[in-house]
């Protein structure tokens, strides 16, 4: 916002209050109510807003108070920033930011890892960055993209990861997946909230010699790093899929459709997939826990596929 | 209310543009007969003092975001009748380039902005719209054209609180044409005067007849004046008559006959040519305008009908820029 003036926040209680999160704190006091602008409770009034503002010059950024709200203006999404560069040759570069994913007891409607619904509709950009750094990186690059960008920020990160951001212009380019941990003998490829969690049971098994498992943090699922997904299949072998959405059309079926398609000969075991149970996000805490891919959960399988 | 005499120049002016909406119809129409055009024919035959006397009230840095029946507000800002043509049959050279289809097609140089189908959804974009003039401090104001079927959506809601609460120079135009497909008004809305909807806002709502060119261009150019000066959002209800099916495959057999004749008397084509023989203009000189609009519009058809379609990479041609 310091470096170009057409960036402009908008969205819930992002002005005083500084967020839900506490995402855009003190940017009141910095940039003024003109560009940092609380509306009222309209989620279609505030893309509507941000898209038409982007038909002007601006490139504003959008903050849902939580992902599952974007539901309220999915048609501002799908039908009106998706289209309009096919349709008529004109960037609409906006940028919603959307506060995601459970662990948190958020319950059915403050927990919702809803990427899959954008990847799915041409013309919209999905990012999810798992670290500090790229948090601050892809973010950047995503409001300096000219397309519309839904930008995926896991609630549980917010809270439980802290690390050095690099100081400066810091931009981490959209569509490259990151090597989040090393290994030759099988890859996890996930992204978001879970990376933390595949590193954590990649350590584990390393340190108890069951074998060396790679991590792939895709950073954004648009654009796709196909060729990331498939350089480690080729090295390892072996391919488990983790995302906290749940499992069926979830993400993972797309890339597991790709390595069958595009990597089949190279894969020495079935391709598996770790993901929440097919339910709405339950609130107590531990049925919550029965319903998102737990740890346990996550080591089994990747033992399993090792063993295969 | 007060009532704007308008100058023989921009009655001419009008009553050209009407006549290019009506005559562009027309011929749309005739190739939907002949099934020689893709897609439906969505005509605003009853709608054209609206569509030209609410466009007429803007200036040059203006913006609008017509709906499917404003192809007069098109023609008022400058589209020929060729574009107009290239575009609705999306021949080789259309805005849309063949991806979307009837008035969806935006051109930003003329300040004209398409719609999705779903109307509703523009309303808070063409406010964002509005937003980016407040914030660039231009002056410039926002018009969004919008059923009384559309009305009905949330979205519509959205926008209006958006507009309103921030003071945007934005004007919500409500075309109530009496119908939404099949839907007569009675069955859409418990109070059918749209313009009490303003009072919810804080905002101003005004009623005008819709087939009444001076009416239509008065109501508009007060609520112009006032976005202009920094005094916020209008919503004009236009009252007039869809005097076709929803579209063209739609006989609109549900209409009552005696509705349609009650409003054939309004015709806003006929009662503009009235005011300009009450403004002293010659039958003759009338006459000769209808011959010349109407051959100019059948040309631009013809011409736009014989070009090639879309050249078909442009279907692959992706979805980013």
């Amino acid at each position: 916002m310091g470096r170009d003036e057409s960036v402009f926040c908008i969205g819930e209680d992002i002005g005083a209050f500084g967020g839900a999160f506490k995402a855009t704190k003190g940017l009141l006091d910095q940039f003024g109510a003109d560009r940092v602008i609380d509306t009222p409770i309209a989620e279609s009034g505030i893309i509507g807003a941000a898209i038409g503002a982007s038909l002007q010059g601006f490139r504003p950024v959008a903050e849902m108070q939580f992902s599952d709200f974007i539901v309220n203006g999915f048609n501002q999404v799908v039908t009106v920033a998706a289209t309009t560069a096919y349709r008529w040759g004109i960037g609409v570069p906006i940028v919603i930011r959307l506060p995601s994913g459970a662990g948190l007891s958020g319950g059915p409607f403050h927990s919702k890892n809803p990427e899959v619904w954008f990847a799915h509709q041409p013309g919209l950009k999905v990012v999810c960055p798992a670290t500090p750094a790229d948090a601050k990186g892809l973010l950047i690059a995503a409001i300096r993209d000219p397309n519309p960008v839904m930008y995926f920020e896991h609630k549980k990160l917010y809270r439980s990861l802290k690390a050095e951001v690099p100081d400066g212009e810091y931009v981490v380019e959209l569509g490259k997946a990151r090597i989040a941990r090393e290994g030759s003998d099988a890859t996890i490829i996930t992204y978001g909230g879970t990376v933390p969690m595949a590193v954590q049971v990649a350590e584990e098994i390393a340190a108890e010699g069951h074998g060396s498992v790679e991590v792939i943090d895709l950073r954004s699922l648009v654009p796709l790093d196909h060729e990331a997904i498939f350089t480690s299949i080729r090295k390892t072998n072996r391919a488990l899929i983790l995302h906290e959405d749940n499992i069926t059309a979830g993400f993972g079926a797309e890339i597991s459709a790709l390595i069958t398609e595009q990597a089949f000969e190279s894969l020495d075991a079935p391709i598996t997939r770790v993901a929440a149970f097919d339910a709405p996000v339950p609130f107590a805490p531990n049925l919550e826990a029965e319903v998102l891919p737990s740890k346990a959960e996550l080591k089994e399988a990747v033992l399993g596929l090792l063993r295969y | 209310m007060f009532y704007i005499q308008m100058t023989t120049d921009q009655l001419l002016f009008a009553y050209t543009n009407m006549l290019r909406a009506r005559e562009f119809d027309n011929a749309l129409i005739n190739l939907y007969r002949q099934s020689k055009i893709v897609g439906g024919v969505y005509s605003q035959i009853g709608n054209e003092a609206t569509s030209v006397g609410t466009s007429m009230a803007l200036g040059d840095g203006d913006i609008i975001f017509p709906m499917h029946r404003d192809n007069g507000a098109h023609f008022v800002r400058g589209m020929t009748a060729q574009e107009m043509a290239i575009n609705f049959l999306f021949r080789k050279g259309a805005m849309t380039r063949g991806t979307d289809g009837t008035g969806h097609f935006a051109d930003p140089k003329r300040g004209i902005y398409g719609n999705v189908s779903h109307l509703g959804a523009m309303v808070p974009v063409a406010a964002g719209v509005a937003l980016a003039q407040k914030m660039k401090k231009t002056k410039n104001v926002v018009i969004n054209y919008i059923g009384d079927g559309g009305s009905s959506v949330g979205e519509v809601h959205e926008g209006l609180m958006m507009a309103s609460v921030m003071n945007l120079p934005f004007i919500l135009i409500i075309e109530n044409n009496q119908y939404a497909y099949s839907t007569p008004v009675a069955h859409q809305t418990h109070n059918p005067k749209y313009s009490d909807r303003a009072i919810g806002y804080g905002i101003p709502g005004v009623t005008v007849d819709g087939t009444d060119l001076e009416a239509v261009f008065a109501a508009t150019s007060t609520a112009v004046e006032r976005a202009r000066v920094g005094n916020g959002p209008t919503l004009i209800e236009s009252v007039t008559m869809r005097m076709r099916g929803h579209a063209e495959h739609d006989g609109g057999e549900y209409v009552p006959k005696e509705q349609i004749i009650e409003w054939q008397k309004k015709d806003p084509v006929l009662k503009t040519r009235a005011l300009l023989l009450k403004n002293k203009i010659k039958e003759q000189e009338i006459v000769l305008l209808e011959t010349q609009i109407k051959q100019e519009i059948d040309a631009a058809v013809a011409y736009a009908n014989q070009l090639p379609p879309p050249d078909p990479s442009e279907a692959r041609r992706g979805v980013f820029i």
